[in-house]
């Protein structure tokens, strides 16, 4: 498949604040790639480049086959972009603001006003459509955002912090929607949360101190967990003491970590050395000592946990994961 | 082109959507009306020409249309919007010409809601109507020289009443600089050359001479190129601006 987004060593600086430093990515049609990292990591410095608001320093971005920086209107007619903060005129109403983007973006006539409604419709903006974009709530301002990033059908969409502000039905709505979108789409969301990762994306970008840490399956990401392919198990708090000895001693299991007290039960969980599944090892051994187990269940992995090591821990520079 | 008059409209129409136009065009409209009668004594003169009336919108542009321009860019930096248009497919060029004619169109709305004035002195007396005619073309003109400076300062800022005070500032100097006031400043010590060239930037001096019913070719291509200038260093305000 095509590449859509072709990001070549991108770097950024600000005076001496290097906000980018060396990212390449290349994303395809059908893809969906989950932009992660912490505040001021560069996700949206990267963002604005590929976008071709900000200029590089030195690298380049292609959007299907034009060069941002030399060709940046027939690069911005096929991307669709929702900025930070989703920015739409205070003034204007919903229906104002998608005329004026449909204006620019070359929509005409009954073509226009067809694409209008089915994506009013579409993102459920039918409510308001008539009230100005100040006065709206900021789910609604920021569907705005998003109904005006996908007027044109674009390609290519790089949507910052979609779903932010947005309450959880908002948000599954907003998931939905990418999804729906995805097969004939390269899409870029960045998101502070890592469940969206699993719940939208078929890569996922870390990105930290304006480097690229990791880019992989969100499925590779969790593998990369410590509790991967752990084990836990909830047993009488009377065997506990018993069943970590036990457990313990196998070779397949790392170490045995106390989980939470219920009542007269407790929870455990093993983890795996190398982190290859260990249920058979466990329910065998669980099952040998006769103990009275409640529940047994495989950890997919730590999402939170392996975004902490990878953006906390020092790295040297241009050491990149591809998983 | 057609995207230059999409942001057009659409920054006209804005003017409307709040109450900015109606408050400007009803001061606007009284303080042309204090400045005929009263300071430059219209009926006394008991001459059939609207000469009171231009003579003070030289004072008045360096007051009101900093009003206009202070909000061309920087509302647009400090919403965030301005990365929405520049990430549209739009020129640079489309958006700030766009944008000034939009503030100028606006502006001659304003300018052309004085006619009653015009028929009024036709009705009193039998004015030279090409010289009123020029007097509307050379007003225009130099509004448009004062709004490409105050948008291009916009560009320069995020904070609106910053813009107001600069661009005031500037558009002051542009009036006086065929002033004693301003030139003998210079005339101790700059060459005669220097201070000659300082007293042709004068709003006033160019817009006396058309004011006057001969609209000089050099007066209209000094405004014209002025206007040029100012809108090209807009364009690199908004470029320098992006990176901030």
């Amino acid at each position: 498949m095509e590449n859509l987004i072709e990001v070549r060593d991108l770097h950024k600086s600000f005076g001496s604040l290097h906000a980018v430093n060396g990212v390449s990515l290349n994303i395809r049609r059908g893809e969906v790639l989950g932009f992660l990292g912490p505040n001021g990591a560069g996700k949206s410095t990267t963002m604005k480049m590929i976008t071709g608001f900000i200029g590089p320093s030195s690298g380049s971005v292609s959007v299907c086959g034009h060069d941002v920086g030399t060709a940046p209107l027939a690069a911005k007619e096929k991307i669709g972009y929702l900025p930070e903060g989703a920015p739409a005129y205070g003034e204007m109403t919903p229906a104002q603001f998608l005329d004026f983007i449909a204006d620019i973006r070359g929509l005409s006539g009954a073509g226009k006003t067809a694409r209008i409604r089915e994506v009013v419709e579409k993102i459920n903006l039918g409510g308001v459509i008539n009230q100005s974009i100040e006065t709206l709530s900021k789910g609604f301002k920021r569907r705005v955002g998003l109904a005006q990033a996908i007027l044109h059908d674009p390609e290519v969409l790089i949507l910052d912090e979609p779903t932010d502000g947005l309450d959880p039905n908002q948000k599954h709505e907003v998931r939905a929607l990418i999804r729906e979108m995805a097969p004939n789409k390269a899409i870029i969301i960045s998101t502070h949360i890592l469940e969206e990762v699993d719940a939208v994306c078929t890569r996922a970008a870390i990105i930290a101190r304006g480097q690229l840490l990791f880019l992989g399956t969100p499925a590779e990401l969790q593998a990369r967990s410590a509790r991967h392919n752990a084990v836990t198990m909830n047993v009488p708090a009377s065997d506990a003491a018993a069943v970590t000895e036990r457990l313990g001693g196998l070779p397949d299991i790392l170490r045995i970590e106390p989980g939470e007290t219920l009542g007269a039960r407790q929870r455990l969980t093993a983890l795996s050395r190398t982190g290859n599944p260990i249920f058979d090892v466990v329910h065998g051994a669980l099952r040998a000592g006769d103990w009275a187990f409640s529940e047994l269940f495989v950890e997919p992995g730590h999402l939170d946990e392996v975004f902490r090591t990878i953006t906390t821990v020092a790295r040297a520079p241009g050491e990149v994961t591809h998983s | 082109m057609n995207r230059m008059l999409t942001i057009f409209k659409r920054e006209f129409r804005g003017y409307f959507a709040t109450p900015v136009a109606y408050v400007f065009i009803v001061i606007f409209l009284f303080l042309t009306g204090l400045f005929t009668f009263y300071i430059g004594s219209f009926y006394e003169r008991s001459q059939a020409d609207l000469e009171p009336f231009f003579r003070y919108h030289p004072w008045l542009y360096m007051l009101l249309i900093p009003a206009i321009s202070m909000r061309l860019w920087s509302e647009e930096r400090k919403s965030g919007t301005l990365e929405l248009l520049m990430t549209l497919p739009v020129s640079l060029a489309d958006a700030v010409i766009g944008k000034f004619l939009a503030a100028w169109a606006f502006t001659a709305i304003a300018l052309g809601l004085t006619f009653p004035l015009w028929l009024t002195v036709n009705y009193l007396g039998n004015p030279d109507n090409t010289v009123i005619a020029a007097g509307y073309v050379g007003s225009l003109l130099m509004a448009g020289g004062f709004l490409s400076i105050g948008a291009c300062i916009s560009a320069l800022t995020r904070n609106q009443v910053v813009a107001f005070v600069i661009s005031f500032v500037i558009c002051f100097a542009f009036n006086l600089s065929g002033f004693p006031l301003v030139l003998d400043f210079f005339s101790g010590w700059a060459p005669q050359a220097v201070v000659e060239a300082i007293g042709s930037f004068s709003f006033l001096t160019h817009f006396n001479s058309i004011q006057k019913g001969v609209i000089d070719l050099r007066d209209v291509i000094f405004f014209a190129t002025l206007i040029a200038l100012w809108l090209y260093a807009n364009m690199l305000a908004i470029e320098h601006s992006k990176g901030h």
